[in-house]
């Protein structure tokens, strides 16, 4: 009993990983520049179709490298071309540009690619599990656990201590005062949109290694980096992180005793959370209306 | 408002109620078929009275799919377990859209922008989730089937709606007039202008003194009723109610059908929905890739009309 609860504990942990992973790139874009991106689930299938592809010419951990990179890149053109005209517009029209995005981000993927899905080989060394007695705990799951706390790390360190961070946040809280004072307000927007959709792209190269490659796989990821903002409370990253971990582990202990309420919690959760403190764990008072 | 402009109005509201009274008669010289009429009037209605909020009140739902979808499930419900009547299943499918739309609306009411969107979005998802797990109820996956549409009984006679197409096309259309009447006629009232003037400027209204939370709620309620009355209608078209229908893309249909066809515009939606149903019934049949051709459509849109279709030719005009 101690064990499969322990092992649906590190799986929630592994998966609350993942969702925080994304939830932190959309509320990056959500709490600057106003943008609901649909398309978040899409670029995360674009980051793990990138690995896919370039693991043969630079390997496993090139990839990783590399793949997010590439699918920031283009992050930062679809910002450029499609989504910065629409800011000085209803926050209505971006979420529709977005939610087209989507479906041609899946549909372009299949093309590609294909509709059935890929397999992703990791290192054996990865592959391998911790212990006999901790059978469930492979390599691979604590590298991603690492690699997802690396990232955030970093992410929370760049936001409080480099100059752009401190101008991303300001931004975040007062735009208009930010851009008189000088700063290039367009780019602050670029970048940081860049920065989410890296994120979107590394959570796909984790990903691929984990589950596996399908061009549907961005779109179930979507709903609970949603419900962990709304958790968590818009406008804090501490509390996206928060939500992101809390649903993953709240599902997985659910999972134990109950499977088939695995995913039901994450919407009970919420529910709880609306009702009774509608600003979220960390949300600032306001920042909901 | 001038005599000539009430005039117009009412020309152009002569010409749509005919082009919609006789479509069975001229929609096959053009290619189309009574059936998919149909489908658009339902979707039309369903995408007014997301505009009903959207259009006129300024707030976005981008959830509104599961209020559709609550109503066709509720009429479904209701010709499968409770008795096997019509009317019957509309107000079902209407009471459940409506009344679980007033008891959430009351919690989402309260945020705004961005914020009711993604709040909405999550609430919606919900009741997708209910409908795709609770399989013993709703049929999960393979959506709920077993009931179908029953013929109308006026005691002294009675109309086929099941086989008859046309004759079912006219029932829609009594439908359609009902609600689109009574949605016209709310938002001619005080309260209607007051949605409006909640839409111009928040801040302003709530200074008059306007209670714009509890409008808003009560706009929001409305427009549940509204659409699940929609969803019981597309029960009945389809003797179906899909899990999928509940899913914010189709949230997302509605909202584009009522940005394309024009959001400001009380007959936008219709003409969206018209050329939506079109488009996608054209797109599926010539390729696979139809869901792509769907997402360059909202790109296009977004960048090329965000006023939606009349509203660019009323820029044109008075340009």
């Amino acid at each position: 009993m101690t064990q499969l609860l322990l092992f649906n504990v590190t799986n929630g942990l592994i998966i609350g990983a993942f969702y925080a992973l994304m939830a932190l790139g959309l509320s990056l874009i959500l709490n600057l520049s106003n943008v609901i991106n649909f398309a978040h689930g899409g670029f995360l299938v674009i980051g793990g179709y990138i690995a896919y592809t370039i693991t043969p010419y630079v390997g496993f951990w090139g990839a990783l490298l590399i793949a997010p990179v590439l699918t920031a890149v283009i992050g930062f053109a679809v910002e450029a071309v499609l989504i910065r005209p629409l800011y000085g517009r209803d926050p209505l029209y971006s979420l529709l540009m977005t939610f087209g995005l989507a479906f041609i981000i899946e549909d372009g993927t299949r093309f590609i690619w294909g509709a059935q899905g890929k397999p992703v080989t990791i290192p054996p060394f990865l592959a391998r599990p911790l212990s006999h007695e901790f059978f469930f705990i492979t390599g691979y799951r604590l590298f991603m656990v690492a690699t997802v706390t690396i990232a955030v790390g970093l992410i929370f360190t760049l936001l409080r201590y480099t100059r752009l961070g401190i101008r991303i946040r300001a931004a975040t809280l007062d735009l208009e005062t930010v851009a008189a004072m000088g700063v290039n307000v367009r780019m602050l927007r670029s970048l940081n949109f860049a920065g989410g959709i890296y994120l979107a792209g590394l959570a796909g190269a984790l990903a691929a290694g984990q589950l596996g490659l399908e061009p549907t796989m961005g779109t179930g990821l979507l709903m609970p980096s949603f419900i962990a903002i709304i958790i968590g409370g818009v406008g804090s990253l501490t509390g996206t992180l928060i939500g992101g971990l809390l649903i993953g582990v709240a599902s997985g202990v659910t999972a134990v005793f109950a499977p088939a309420a695995s995913e039901a919690v994450m919407y009970v959760l919420m529910a709880v959370i609306l009702l009774a403190r509608p600003r979220g764990l960390l949300g600032e008072e306001g920042m909901m209306t | 408002m001038s005599g000539a402009v009430s005039t117009r109005k009412l020309a152009v509201q002569l010409a749509i109620w005919a082009l919609l009274a006789l479509a069975p008669y001229w929609m096959p010289s053009l290619g189309g078929y009574t059936a998919l009429g149909t489908r658009v009037l339902v979707l039309a209605l369903a995408a007014m009275s997301v505009n009903f909020l959207l259009g006129f009140t300024g707030v976005l739902s981008f959830g509104h799919a599961a209020y559709f979808g609550l109503g066709a499930y509720g009429a479904g419900l209701a010709l499968k377990f409770l008795a096997p009547s019509t009317p019957l299943a509309l107000v079902c499918g209407m009471l459940l859209g409506g009344l679980v739309g007033a008891a959430l609306g009351w919690v989402i009411a309260r945020r705004r922008g961005v914020y009711f969107a993604m709040v909405t979005i999550a609430i919606g998802q919900v009741f997708y989730y209910i409908a795709f797990q609770w399989s013993s109820l709703t049929g999960g996956d393979d959506g709920l089937r077993g009931f179908s549409r029953q013929p109308l009984d006026f005691g002294l006679f009675s109309i086929d709606i099941l086989s008859n197409a046309n004759a079912f096309y006219y029932f829609v259309l009594v439908c359609f007039a009902l609600i689109v009447a009574i949605m016209g006629f709310i938002l001619r009232s005080p309260f209607g202008r007051t949605l409006i003037a909640i839409r111009e400027n928040e801040r302003r209204a709530r200074f008059l003194g306007i209670p714009v939370d509890r409008h808003i709620w009560i706009a929001f309620t409305l427009s549940c009723f509204f659409m699940g009355f929609a969803g019981a209608l597309y029960a009945l078209v389809n003797n179906f109610a899909d899990p999928r229908g509940l899913h914010y893309s189709q949230s997302g249909d509605f909202v584009m059908m009522a940005v394309m066809g024009g959001m400001r515009n009380f007959w936008g939606p219709l003409l969206g929905a018209a050329v939506f149903v079109v488009l996608q019934d054209y797109l599926s049949s010539v390729t696979v890739n139809w869901m792509s051709g769907v997402g360059v459509l909202f790109v296009l849109i977004v960048l090329f009309f965000p006023r939606g279709l009349l509203g660019f030719v009323k820029r044109k005009s008075e340009a």
